[in-house]
């Protein structure tokens, strides 16, 4: 499996980063930026990452499974995670998530039909001075009210 | 001396060396630290947190085995808030286990049982529905239950470190987390058990034990595992007359509680249904059985008339049967019978290996020697296939004490994973070799005894040696003279032999690949199945297995175990008895024909044997060093029989459960060409 020669090359740093012998560090790294690439977290994609960082397969999988950022199926285009996580449900957090599914129309890790939405309920994001937080891909939404999150859904809809 | 610190633990005053984890020096002490995931010789996990502990002026207690000692420290045990964290760890333990002791293999056993018993709360505040996820068979030898796991990590552990196969991982996590084989639905592992025998709980039981008793209804038998040379101790759990399990949790041995799957799991040809159990005599083209009284007063009388008339005899050992039979064969064959035909199928050139060795001193290793060694060389030999015992205490050394492992074989074997430096040569690893401050050479089937020697003498450092040889006491029959010494025929020469008068095969079957020349040689066998070679006899004795018997037994570095009786087969009689009935029969008079009485003689006449009787009738392993004297040339061929871990000669055969396990040899990592396994 190759990737994109820019990832090859991120690749490539990372493995020298880390000291002789402790390739494996680069395991976690690997699978979200190839993930990004890829779509999601193929089996292929396992063996991969396993072969670059020398490690079994299996070690690889036990890491996809942990992380819940890592997907094995792919999520829409807009993944939207939604904290229910204490501070974020004391001020909102599972009203906002229910009213995201309803928006939306999909549940937990659903991908809307079009393939432009993916929800998911989330834990602490460590926003909690910001509660309640949303985080759409990479980026931070902080107070999120249900209409302010409409208003999100709404830009992103309407963006390409 | 090593710096020391001095510390309290429960009003205790304790003094343990600098580093030492609290949990460790508080169990030198005495004191019962309660634990889970630690376990000593793994890595250190953290992950039950039952053994919390109090440590004064420290806000939040503490995770006492990953805690280095410190000075000055005061440690409190059994506090109140600690009985407390550890009645919240247990509840918690239990929020989804099953609790079904009553059908679980480990009930009775299992440390969960005992650390609620002692510390856990008599109910459970969780009112929620258990997860519940179904039994799951991996393999002909492991079943996951996951419900009871506790998430120690010690079979992952075990698996990746003890046996490096790294077959086991976890899926998930939080409350659905579960351990997980290799390859998603199964796993392809060396189906070793030792996961399933690690394992605190119930959650991992083996295909061959489960639900067949319960622990306390068994005896438990310490004896040594009949494959391999390694000599492993193995505690056999005995029900009823059988065998119904196989382990060494108690550590006692040179093993500790190392087994593969044959001492482990591979006794079950003990009771296979071909198992011989009575004498059977030819007629025409087939058997009839006969009486012991018959069949021996047959032998002998045949015997008798063919040394009276000068026929010439073959006599042909065991890789399996004790020191004491082999004794007694050999001195039946050259005092009774007058002959020198004696051999047996030589697995491992041991003339050549002591007469290289003679005169010295320390030149042999033992089995912890590979574990204590700065350095390991491996030539000529796929260890974790042939000798897994040696290859674990080889992993072990690089894990605990960073050890060097060298390999030199012609193709790819487990133990590159973890070498210092491979080649195809010894001498493209001379340099790094010299360098070290001293070096366990291990020599395998592939590598020739005399110029491995003669490379390790050259290097100039301490070097001590093995030689490896295939079966559980290829290394005592060899010993105790079941050779062709002093110009006696080779078993490859016997079976060559035109007018061979007699034949007499004691556990071993050379005529699986080979023809007998002599038409009219008397055949008599002694084993437990009717083999090729049993086929051919006129009269075959139902032996009794090592695990049927009292004797000793030497392994692969030469250290000699004691056997203990675990069952009793009906109809079989043990060598050494058949040997006593047959030279009573003859009027031959050789002594009383009974193992301790036999041992006696062996330490009083054989070079090396005179070991401390003390050592071995406590089941400890003692050491020989037959190494004063040169030792003559013998005839015929050395051959290994390339066995793999799923192997064991004629015994595998009939062992449902290594015939029933699905990995290629060799299929993790490779391996070299195994043999055709036949003993
Ligand atoms: S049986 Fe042995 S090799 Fe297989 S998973 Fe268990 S510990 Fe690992
Ligand atoms: S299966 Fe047993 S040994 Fe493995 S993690 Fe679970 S409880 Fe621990
Ligand atoms: S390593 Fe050898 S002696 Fe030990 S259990 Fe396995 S077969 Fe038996
Ligand atoms: S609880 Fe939602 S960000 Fe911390
Ligand atoms: S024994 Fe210390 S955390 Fe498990």
């Amino acid at each position: 499996m190759t990737f994109s020669p820019a990832l090859e090359e991120r690749f490539a740093q990372m493995l020298r980063a880390y000291p002789e012998g402790r390739q494996r560090s680069a395991v976690v790294p690997m699978l979200i930026y190839a993930q990004d690439e890829v779509g999601s977290i193929t089996p292929e994609l396992i063996e991969e990452v396993a072969r670059r960082c020398g490690v079994d397969p299996l070690q690889v999988d036990e890491v996809v499974g942990y992380y819940s950022m890592l997907h094995r199926r792919p999520m829409g285009k807009y993944h939207v995670q939604v904290c229910t996580n204490i501070s974020c449900m004391l001020v909102g957090g599972e009203q906002l998530y229910e009213h995201a599914r309803k928006t939306l129309g999909i549940g937990h890790k659903e991908v809307t039909p079009d393939g432009r939405f993916s929800l998911e309920e989330v834990e602490c994001m460590g926003a909690c001075s910001w509660a309640p937080a949303v985080q759409i891909n990479y980026d931070f939404h902080h107070f999120v009210t249900p209409e302010k999150l409409d208003q999100l859904i709404d830009s992103l809809r309407k963006a390409q | 001396m090593p710096e020391t610190v001095k510390l309290t633990i429960d009003g205790k005053a304790v003094e343990a060396e600098k580093g030492t984890l609290l949990i460790e020096a508080a169990r030198a002490a005495g004191i019962e630290i309660p634990s889970f995931c630690y376990y000593e010789g793994l890595t250190l996990q953290a992950a039950c947190r039952m053994c919390l502990v109090e440590v004064e002026k420290t806000p939040k207690l503490q995770v006492g085995c990953t805690l280095p000692v410190a000075e000055g420290m005061v440690v409190h045990t059994e506090s109140a808030v600690v009985k407390q964290a550890r009645k919240g760890m247990l509840e918690f333990l239990l929020t989804n286990h099953p609790l079904d002791c009553p059908v679980c293999d480990k009930g009775g056993e299992c440390e969960l049982q005992d650390m609620v018993f002692r510390y856990g709360a008599g109910e459970s505040r969780f009112l929620e529905r258990k997860v519940h996820v179904d039994e799951k068979q991996w393999s002909p030898v492991v079943f996951f239950d996951a419900p009871r796991c506790i998430l120690c990590y010690r079979c992952v552990r075990i698996c990746n470190e003890g046996m490096g196969v790294n077959a086991l991982g976890v899926a998930n996590r939080g409350v659905i987390s579960e351990i997980v084989p290799n390859r998603h639905d199964h796993l392809e592992c060396d189906e070793c058990g030792a996961c399933i025998d690690i394992c605190p709980v119930g959650a991992l039981t083996s295909g061959i034990y489960r639900y067949q008793t319960r622990p306390w209804e068994m005896r438990h038998v310490g004896t040594i595992c009949t494959h391999c040379a390694d000599g492993c101790r193995t505690t056999l759990g005995v029900r009823n007359g059988k065998i119904i399990r196989g382990n060494n949790r108690d550590r006692s041995g040179i093993n500790g509680e190392f087994l593969c799957i044959k001492g482990r799991y591979a006794f079950d040809f003990v009771d296979h249904p071909e198992r011989l159990q009575s004498p059977l005599m030819r007629c025409g083209e087939g058997f009839e059985p006969v009486s012991w009284s018959k069949a021996v007063e047959t032998v002998a009388a045949r015997f008798n008339e063919i040394k009276v008339r000068g026929g010439e005899f073959g006599v042909i050992g065991s890789n399996h049967t004790t020191n004491e039979e082999n004794f007694f064969l050999a001195k039946m064959a050259r005092q009774g019978l007058g002959t020198k035909n004696i051999d047996h199928h030589r697995t491992g050139d041991l003339a050549a290996f002591f007469d290289a060795l003679a005169g010295r001193k320390d030149a042999l290793a033992s089995t912890q020697d590979l574990y204590l060694a700065k350095a390991v060389l491996i030539a000529g030999a796929d260890l974790s296939q042939q000798h897994p015992l040696l290859a674990f205490q080889a992993r072990a050394n690089v894990r605990h004490h960073a050890a060097h492992i060298y390999t030199a074989a012609p193709g790819p074997v487990r133990e590159d994973k973890y070498s210092f430096a491979r080649a195809q040569n010894l001498e493209e690893l001379r340099d790094k070799l010299a360098r070290e401050e001293n070096l366990v050479i291990v020599i395998g089937p592939l590598a020739e005894a005399r110029r491995t020697i003669a490379f390790g003498d050259s290097l100039g450092v301490p070097v001590k040696y093995v030689c490896l040889v295939d079966y559980s006491n290829s290394r005592g029959a060899f010993d105790m003279g079941v050779v062709p010494r002093g110009g006696g025929k080779s078993l490859e020469q016997m079976l060559a032999a035109p007018d061979l008068g007699a034949l007499w095969v004691v556990g071993a079957n050379p005529l699986k690949n080979a023809e007998l020349a002599s038409r009219q040689a008397f055949v008599v066998v002694q084993d437990l199945f009717l083999t090729e070679t049993a086929r051919r006899a006129d009269i075959v004795l139902p032996a009794a297995s090592a695990y049927e018997k009292s004797g000793t037994v030497t392994n692969v570095c030469g250290e000699v175990q004691k056997l203990r009786p675990a069952v009793k087969v009906m109809g079989a009689k043990t060598d050494l008895e058949i040997f006593g009935l047959i030279a009573k029969e003859m009027g031959l008079h050789l002594g009383i024909p009974l193992p301790d009485k036999v041992f006696e003689e062996i330490r009083r006449t054989v070079r090396g044997y005179d070991v401390p009787l003390p050592v071995i009738e406590t089941g400890g392993a003692a050491p020989t060093a037959p190494l004063n004297g040169r030792v003559e040339e013998l005839p015929g061929a050395v051959r290994s029989a390339g066995d793999t871990l799923f192997t064991s000669g004629t015994l595998s055969r009939y062992s449902k459960i290594l015939n029933s396990v699905m990995e290629a040899p060799g299929a993790l990592y490779g391996g070299l060409a195994p043999g055709d396994g036949s003993r």
